[in-house]
């Protein structure tokens, strides 16, 4: 059996929106996104450098962009600046026209890996964005329940993270991101930690969802096939200091399965893409950026035990 | 302090060992070999050595060096401490010791966790508290009991202060490390989901830290022994270690083994409640070598 058709099994398993999402919800929508000349440095004094510069991207409500590029391109502070966390040096971001200002639910993150709260539950993870907002825990619980059955992990809800595997945790990140019905959707490389079958899976039911629930994403990835897959739009980015080299209009219908992979048309838009990452990759290779990234390491001073 | 658990993690898994339900000959006696050295060898060496006290202690060994012809014979210190546990005075000697550790190691909790999860959060805190706790932490808590008799008019006061002193450090410095290495993706996923920063600390930053800050308490927890029989030793009326030093000077030398003894027993016994808490209170978290 591929992975294409059991994720079809899978997403057809799943319950119509309609009889998921609990009546008192927003109806989903997505939101339009703007950055308008932005440029963002990190660091700090002379370690300063410029990631990104003069990037300008406006994204259609719900449509879904994949931002594809070199490491060290700074995708991912691209990311980071759209969730709230960096400020751009220059320029300007905004959602359905307000500036972005901070970190919201309304525009969910999704990381590569082990951001789950590990001493949460399935059920508390996914119902921590409604405890946040002060949802009673009866009501938080019950839109918790249903959003981990939309992932396909019902009979999962009491389970910590440590015993789920790779894909299972990733599911549980998108139900915690989507219960907050955002209207962007901000996914770092969320299936790079996968083995191809389980990102082929993942991949499709996020196509899945994002079909029920629009919101607009934005994905930031290093895998051409993937990004032609789930794109209507994919963004190239060149080597630090990122700019925007192509924009590629994935014109493939949807839904779309695992077939399309083969098309002519796709490998034609899969040859390009290479051609303009393999044009960087003459240049020098950056060392990765991880403005959010991993774990400072511990202080030399630890008490000698 | 890691020695204590993985010994007694040790001997649970040597008493609940089953062999596999089809084991071929030698299979059998490889399982049995394992459980000979697992459960058998530890008894085996504690039996040696308490032989070994035996001998040194009837014959009277003396090596010039050092001289067993004081020291009690187990059977002695046995009859000593059987003596004790009839005694009322055990209750107050422990009471008094349990009373100190508590009120000392509470006072390190509170402070050691409180001022550790600001400094390892607060740049401001950090710069601003870290300095003096810096030049503090290299004097031993035993060096304090001059100047903590001076400061203290009461002599349960000092010893509290010194088991106190001891205990702090170690909390302190683990809640800080426990801090500064949580996950800044986590912190910022937790943003994004729309924590505010008070609510951080309950829901992240805290409960990250929790491991860091158990291992803090149980380091803690031995030291806070350590500094407390030293403490009851020079002001004490009451207490486990002034039992200890009472006998050496009253010459009755079986109690000096059992008061010994007991304050090993009450120190790993301290310390492993603290662990078994930590797992009860943290059923998510698994050492890296358990998980694996």
């Amino acid at each position: 059996m591929t992975a294409s058709v059991q994720a079809m099994q899978i997403v057809q398993s799943l319950p119509p929106l309609q009889a998921v999402l609990p009546a008192s919800s927003v109806p989903p929508r997505g939101g339009r996104l703007q950055i308008e000349q932005v440029s963002i440095e990190v660091g700090q004094g002379n370690a300063r450098v410029e990631v990104l510069r003069e990037v300008t991207i406006d994204a259609a409500p719900g449509e879904f962009i994949c931002l594809l590029g070199p490491s060290g391109c700074g995708k991912s502070t691209l990311l980071g600046a759209l969730a709230g966390h960096l400020r751009p040096a220059r320029g300007e971001l905004r959602l359905d026209g307000a500036l972005i200002g901070g970190p919201d639910p309304e525009r969910g993150l999704v990381f590569q890996q082990h951001t789950l709260f590990p001493w949460k539950t399935v059920l508390d993870n996914v119902a921590y964005g409604l405890k946040m907002k002060g949802v009673d825990r009866a009501t938080r619980e019950r839109e918790a329940r249903q959003l981990i059955g939309m992932v396909g992990l019902a009979g999962f809800e009491h389970r910590y993270p440590r015993e789920l595997s790779g894909g299972m945790q990733q599911r549980v990140e998108i139900a915690r991101v989507l219960i907050n019905h955002p209207r962007v959707l901000l996914m770092d490389e969320p299936f790079g930690a996968l083995d191809a079958l389980t990102r082929a899976r993942m991949q499709e039911l996020l196509l899945d969802l994002w079909a029920r629930l629009s919101p607009t994403v934005v994905f930031v990835t290093h895998d051409i096939d993937e990004a032609l897959f789930l794109a209507d739009r994919v963004l190239v980015l060149s080597a630090r200091p990122g700019r925007i080299v192509e924009a590629l209009d994935v014109p493939f219908e949807r839904p779309r399965r695992a077939a399309h992979l083969t098309d002519p048309a796709f490998v034609a838009l899969k040859r390009r893409c290479l051609a303009l990452l393999r044009h960087d990759a003459r240049a020098p290779a950056l060392e990765r950026l991880t403005p959010l990234g991993s774990p400072s390491l511990p202080p030399q001073w630890r008490f000698a035990t | 302090m890691s020695a204590v658990p993985s010994l007694a993690s040790a001997a649970s898994t040597a008493s609940s060992v089953t062999p596999p339900a089809t084991p071929s000959a030698n299979a059998t006696g490889g399982v049995r070999s394992a459980r000979w050295r697992r459960g058998g060898l530890p008894i085996a060496s504690l039996l040696l050595c308490l032989a070994l006290w035996h001998l040194a202690a009837t014959t009277r060994v003396n090596l010039g060096l050092i001289t067993f012809a004081n020291v009690p014979a187990p059977a002695e210190v046995l009859s000593a401490a059987w003596a004790l546990l009839r005694s009322p005075k055990l209750g107050a000697h422990l009471g008094s010791s349990l009373l100190r550790i508590g009120l000392g190691f509470g006072a390190a909790v509170l402070a050691g966790v409180g001022l550790g999860l600001l400094i390892g959060r607060l740049r401001l805190a950090r710069e601003l508290l870290l300095p003096p706790l810096e030049v503090l932490r290299p004097i031993p808590a035993v060096a304090w009991i001059p100047l903590a008799i001076l400061m203290f008019p009461s002599s349960e006061g000092s010893m509290v202060f010194i088991t106190f002193t001891g205990a702090v450090f170690p909390i302190l410095l683990n809640t800080v490390h426990g801090v500064e290495a949580v996950d800044p993706r986590l912190v910022a996923s937790a943003r994004s989901l729309g924590t505010r920063r008070w609510r951080l600390f309950a829901e992240v930053i805290v409960p990250a830290a929790a491991p860091s800050i158990v291992t803090g308490l149980s380091i803690g927890m031995g030291t806070c022994w350590f500094c407390l029989v030293t403490a009851e030793m020079i002001a004490g009326q009451y207490g486990i270690g002034y039992f200890t030093w009472e006998s050496y000077t009253v010459q009755n030398y079986p109690n000096i083994v059992v008061g010994m003894l007991l304050i090993g027993a009450l120190g790993m016994g301290s310390s492993a409640l603290i662990q078994w808490t930590g797992r009860r209170l943290m059923p998510w978290y698994r050492p890296q070598r358990e998980a694996q």
